[in-house]
C-alpha cells in the first residue's frame, strides 16, 4: 500500500540484486570463524560450572605445562598494578570472571594452544577452587528481602535516590502521566493480568568469533563477526588498558546477531592471548557456549491493568514490570517503560520498571529490546478489553490509536506515525476479512512498537576514474545494508545501482559508526550516505567551475545531470566524473551525521490464525500476516525478509522457546534440539503488507524496520489461543505442556 | 595419536589428507582443506549448516568422522556452481531474496540440490519437510521456500534435456 504523496524515485523502491549475494551463495565469503591467519593458535575459554560461586584460586600452572600450550590467562591479567580482581569492572568480569562467578557458563579461564583440541585438553587441567552460593533464578523471587545476593555493593537506583540495603534490584524506575489512581475508579470497566515471560536466545546461527593479532609495536587487529566495530574497539580498549588508536577492528561476514553481538566477549581475551604468546590467536565458541556464556534477552514478569469507558475509550494504563538483567546490571525494564503504552494515545498511566540481577547470564538487546513482553501484557488486555466491550479488537486498537502529534511514551509528541494506517490495513485485508471456520481454530491480532535510534555515523565515497563510485562504510551489515545504502546513494548522486559499489571497511579506514542496532543502519547511515553523496556534488562543482570557467554556485545538478549556467555545457554524473576525476586527481567526500537518538518509531501490526490440537496441546500456525509502517522500503523485498523474519522468531518466543534451567541454576537445554526455534515444517508463508508512511526525520521518509515485527507476535498468538480455547494464556511459551496445563487436560 | 590416511574425491578432484580418528568431516574440511563454506552452527546435527552430500547422501558433515569419507565422493558448497554459472539454486537465492546474513546459505543450497536432483516435483510441503533439518534465523523462511519451488523447473529441464 502506497500513500498518495509518496515522491517517485528512480532507484528507491527497486529491488536490484545484492552485491554480496554471489559469495554467500558460493560458500566464499568469509565469516568470523573463517579468519585464518599466518602463524595463529587457537584459544579456548573455560567456563563456570556453577550459577553463584566465589572463586578461591585459580591454578594455571598444570594447563601451562601440557605440550603445546603457549598461554594461559585469567582476569588477572587484566588488572592494573595495585590491582586485584575484585576491583575489576563488570565490562571485564563477564569475559572472564574475577573473585566471583555469577551464572553457569561464565567465562573464568582460556588457553592458547597449536590446536584447538590441545587447547581444550589443557583447559581441563585449569584448577578453580569454587566456594559455591545459592543462586537465585526467579525475577520476583530475586527482589524479595532475605534473596541472595550477587553483588553486595549495589543499592538500588530510585527516583528517591539509592536504596539503603543491598539489593538485587539494580533500579526502579517510575513513569507517571496524569492522574492513574482516580482515573481507575472511574473507568466503566477494568481488566487485568499477571504476565510472564522466560529468558530466550537470539539463535543467530553463527556462534561467535574472533581473531587477534598484537604486534610488539603495541598495533592490535581484530578481525570479528561484531554488530559494531567502533563499539567493539572502543570496549576492547578499555578491557586492554590500550589506546584504542591502537587497535584496529576488521568486520568479517556476520551470521546473525539481533542484538546478541553488540558486547565484546571473545575479542579481548583474543588480544590478551595474543599479547602473551606474540602469535595471532583464534577463538571461536560452540553453541553450548553460545547460549550459556552470551547474551539472551530477558525473562519478564508484567502485572498490569488497563481501564476504558463504556463506549471504548481507553483512560489508564498501570504496569509493574519486572525485568530480568541476568547477572549484572542492566536497563531492560527502563527500556519498558519506554514502549508499553506508546500504541494508544492513554491520559492517565503509571509504569513501574524494575532491572534486577539474577544468577543467569548478562542480558542483552534482541530485537526491539524489552518491547514483545511488553505488548504481550497490553495486547492481550486491548484484546480482553475488546470482549469486554463486545466490540472488534481492530476497531478498539483504531479508536484508541496514537497519532502525530499524541503524547508519546517517553513524554514527546510522536512525529508523523503510521500506527493508524497499519490497523486500518488489517481491516481491509484478505486476512482478515476471510472467515477462519473450524473446530479448534482462532484468530488473534496485536499491534507493537519499537522507537527505532538514529546515533552518528559516517561514510566515504570515492570516484573512481570510470565515473562510478565505491561507499565505504563502517556499519555492519547484518541483512543487506550494503545494497539499502548504495540505493540511496545511487538516488542522490543520480547513478545506476551497479554504478555504486559498497563495502564494509574498518576502523582505520571510516569515520565513527555507532553499533548496527535500533534499526539504524539505513536510517542513520542512510543520512550519512546523503550528506556524502550532497559534499560529491559539491566537490564535483567546484571541480567543473574551473574547467567549465563559470562560478561553482551558478552550477545545475538536477536529475543526475550537470549543466552550466546558460545550458550550453552538461553531463550526467558519470560523464563529468570521467572529465575532472578520470583525467583530474582521486576525489573520496564523507559524510558524517549525529542522526539523534529517536527517529520518530516504527509500528507493526499482526494477524494470525491458529489450530490448538486439544489432546497433544500443540498449536499450529495457519495462516499468519505481518503489517508495517515501513516508512519508504528501500529495497522492498528485504524489508518483506525483515517483517517475515521477525515474525519467526516472535512464533519461536510465544510457542517453543525458553531457558530450562535446574535449582542450582544450570541450563538444561543448550543445543538447538532442546532449545526449540521454528523450522520450516513450524511455520507457514509469512504474508507482508508494506504500509509507507514516510518518515519525516529522514530525507528520503526512512524508517527502522528490523525491529518492529517481533513485537507483536507473542500477543497476536496468545489472542489467537485464547479464542481457539477459550483460555487466557499468561505465561509464555505456549508450549503443548502449557497448553494442556491452562485446558484443565494435565495438572500443572 | 597416530594419524589416518585419507584418500577421496572432494567437488570432483582427487584430494589426500592425514587426520586423526577423532576429527568430524566438518572441521577437516574447515580447518585443514581450507573449505569454509560449509558452516558450523551446532557441531551436533541439528542446524544443517554443515551439509554435504557424501556418495550422493545428504548428510550433516559434523556427525561424521573424516577418517569415513575414505574412498567416498564428496560435494561440498564450493562444488555446486559449475566454474562461473551459478547453479540454478544458487541463482534463484540471490533473485528471491532468500538470504539475509548467509551463514545458513551453503546448508540450503546443498539440502535442497539434493532434494530437487531426486525430487524434481517436490511440492512446497515436500520440500518443508526435507528442509526441516536446516535453521535459519533471519528469513522466516518464507523466501528460502520459494526460491526452491522457483529453481525447481530450471533443474527439471536439466533433467530431461
Ligand atoms: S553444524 Fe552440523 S548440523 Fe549444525
Ligand atoms: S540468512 Fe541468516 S540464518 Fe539464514
Amino acid at each position: 500500500m502506497v500513500m498518495a504523496d509518496k515522491p517517485q524515485y528512480r532507484v528507491i523502491g527497486t529491488r536490484p540484486l545484492r552485491p554480496d549475494a554471489i559469495d554467500k551463495v558460493t560458500g566464499r565469503a568469509q565469516y568470523g570463524a573463517d579468519t585464518r591467519q599466518s602463524g595463529m593458535l587457537r584459544g579456548y575459554v573455560l567456563r563456570s560450572p556453577h550459577a553463584h560461586a566465589n572463586i578461591r584460586s585459580i591454578d594455571t600452572s598444570k594447563a601451562l605445562a601440557y605440550p603445546g600450550v603457549k598461554a594461559v590467562i585469567t582476569a588477572a591479567d587484566f588488572c592494573l598494578p595495585g590491582q586485584t580482581v575484585a576491583d575489576l569492572p563488570d565490562l571485564t568480569t563477564n569475559i572472564l570472571a574475577g573473585s566471583k562467578v555469577y551464572y553457569h557458563g561464565q567465562a573464568v579461564a582460556a588457553v592458547a594452544a597449536i590446536s584447538d583440541e590441545v587447547a581444550r585438553e589443557a583447559a581441563r587441567l585449569i584448577d578453580v577452587d569454587y566456594e559455591v552460593l545459592q543462586p537465585v533464578l526467579d525475577v520476583r523471587e530475586a527482589m524479595l528481602p532475605g534473596a541472595p545476593v550477587l553483588h553486595e555493593a549495589m543499592r538500588t537506583r530510585t527516583p528517591e535516590g539509592p536504596g539503603a540495603e543491598p539489593s538485587n534490584i539494580v533500579a526502579h524506575a517510575v513513569v507517571v502521566f496524569g492522574d492513574p489512581e482516580a482515573a481507575l475508579a472511574d473507568c466503566d470497566v477494568v481488566v487485568e493480568g499477571d504476565f510472564s515471560t522466560r529468558m530466550v536466545h537470539q539463535g543467530y546461527i553463527e556462534p561467535q568469533a574472533a581473531t587477534a593479532m598484537w604486534n610488539p609495536d603495541g598495533q592490535v587487529t581484530i578481525w570479528t563477526a561484531h554488530q559494531g566495530s567502533f563499539p567493539a574497539r572502543q570496549a576492547t580498549a578499555t578491557i586492554l588498558n590500550h589506546p584504542s588508536s591502537k587497535i584496529k577492528v576488521v568486520l568479517t561476514e556476520i551470521g546473525g546477531g539481533f542484538g546478541g553481538k553488540i558486547a565484546v566477549y571473545l575479542e579481548p581475551v583474543a588480544a590478551m592471548l595474543s599479547k602473551k604468546t606474540g602469535h595471532p590467536v583464534k577463538l571461536q565458541m560452540d553453541r553450548v557456549d553460545v547460549f550459556e556464556g552470551t547474551g539472551p534477552t530477558p525473562g519478564t514478569s508484567i502485572r498490569a491493568k488497563l481501564g476504558a469507558t463504556k463506549d471504548g475509550n481507553f483512560k489508564v494504563y498501570m504496569a509493574d514490570m519486572a525485568y530480568e538483567n541476568g547477572a549484572y546490571a542492566g536497563t531492560a525494564a527502563n527500556y519498558a517503560t519506554m514502549v508499553a503504552t506508546a500504541c494508544y494515545d492513554i491520559e492517565h498511566v503509571r509504569l513501574d520498571g524494575y532491572d534486577v540481577v539474577v544468577n543467569k547470564p548478562r542480558t542483552q538487546d534482541y530485537r526491539a529490546p524489552s518491547s514483545p513482553a511488553a505488548a504481550f501484557a497490553m495486547e492481550q488486555l486491548v484484546d480482553q478489553m475488546a470482549e469486554k466491550l463486545n466490540m472488534d479488537p481492530e476497531k478498539l486498537r483504531l479508536q484508541n490509536s496514537s497519532r502525530e502529534g499524541t503524547r508519546g511514551s517517553m513524554g514527546m509528541p510522536f512525529a508523523r506515525i503510521g500506527h493508524e494506517e497499519i490497523v486500518q490495513a488489517a481491516l481491509d485485508s484478505d486476512h482478515y476479512n476471510s472467515p477462519l471456520e473450524g473446530p479448534n481454530r482462532g484468530r488473534g491480532t496485536a499491534s507493537g512498537y519499537w522507537f527505532n535510534v538514529g546515533l552518528r555515523s559516517s561514510v566515504n565515497v570515492t570516484v573512481q576514474p570510470d565515473g562510478t563510485v565505491a561507499l565505504s562504510v563502517g556499519s555492519t551489515d547484518l541483512s543487506g545494508t550494503r545494497t539499502s545504502l548504495a540505493m540511496q546513494l545511487a538516488e542522490t548522486i543520480g547513478v545506476d545501482f551497479e554504478d555504486v559499489k559498497a563495502a564494509v571497511v574498518d576502523t582505520d579506514s571510516v569515520g565513527y559508526n555507532d553499533v548496527t542496532a535500533g534499526s539504524r543502519v539505513t536510517f542513520g547511515t542512510g543520512m550519512a550516505t546523503y550528506e556524502a553523496g550532497k559534499n560529491l556534488i559539491a566537490a564535483m562543482k567546484e571541480r567543473l567551475a574551473t574547467t567549465w570557467n563559470v562560478p561553482a554556485d551558478d552550477i545545475q545538478f538536477e536529475a543526475g545531470k550537470f549543466s552550466s549556467p546558460d545550458g550550453s555545457k552538461s553531463g550526467t554524473f558519470k560523464e563529468i566524473a570521467q572529465l575532472v576525476v578520470g583525467r583530474g586527481p582521486g576525489l573520496t567526500v564523507s559524510g558524517s551525521v549525529n542522526a539523534g537518538f529517536l527517529q520518530g518509531g516504527g509500528f507493526a501490526h499482526h494477524i494470525v490464525d491458529v489450530e490448538v490440537d486439544p489432546d497433544t496441546g500443540k498449536v499450529q500456525i495457519l495462516r499468519y500476516t505481518a503489517i508495517q509502517d515501513v516508512g519508504t522500503a528501500i529495497h522492498p523485498a528485504y524489508v518483506e525478509g525483515q517483517l517475515q523474519g521477525g515474525a519467526v522468531q516472535g512464533i519461536g518466543w510465544a510457542l517453543n522457546e525458553e531457558y530450562f534451567y535446574d535449582d542450582n541454576g544450570r541450563m538444561l537445554n543448550s543445543s538447538f534440539l532442546d532449545y526449540r526455534m521454528p523450522t520450516t515444517l513450524d511455520v507457514p508463508m509469512i504474508d507482508t503488507i508494506l504500509v509507507e508512511v514516510p518518515n519525516p526525520l529522514h530525507p528520503y521518509g526512512v524508517r527502522g524496520v528490523g525491529e518492529p515485527p517481533i513485537v507483536p507476535p507473542l500477543a497476536a498468538i496468545a489472542n489467537a489461543v485464547a479464542h481457539a480455547t477459550g483460555v487466557r494464556q499468561y505465561q509464555l511459551p505456549m508450549s503443548p505442556r502449557r497448553i494442556l496445563q491452562t485446558t484443565g487436560k494435565i495438572e500443572e | 595419536m597416530s594419524k589416518h590416511h585419507v584418500i577421496t574425491r572432494i567437488n570432483g578432484e582427487q584430494v589426500e589428507f592425514l587426520t586423526d580418528p577423532g576429527t568430524s568431516l566438518l572441521s577437516a574440511l574447515r580447518d585443514q582443506l581450507g573449505l569454509t563454506g560449509s558452516k558450523e552452527g551446532c557441531n551436533n546435527g541439528n542446524c544443517g549448516a554443515c551439509n554435504v552430500v557424501l556418495n550422493g547422501e545428504l548428510v550433516n558433515s559434523c556427525c561424521v568422522l573424516a577418517v569415513e569419507i575414505n574412498g567416498a565422493e564428496l560435494t561440498t558448497i564450493e562444488g555446486v556452481a559449475d566454474g562461473d554459472n551459478l547453479h540454478p539454486l544458487q541463482q534463484s537465492f540471490i533473485n528471491d531474496a532468500a538470504l539475509q546474513c548467509g551463514i545458513c546459505t551453503p546448508g540450503f543450497i546443498v539440502a535442497a540440490k539434493a532434494l530437487l536432483e531426486r525430487e524434481p516435483d517436490a511440492d512446497e510441503a515436500r520440500i518443508r519437510h526435507w528442509l526441516a533439518g536446516n535453521l535459519c534465523r533471519c528469513t522466516g523462511y518464507d523466501k528460502i521456500v520459494q526460491a526452491v519451488l522457483d529453481a525447481a523447473p530450471e533443474m527439471r529441464a536439466a533433467a530431461r534435456a
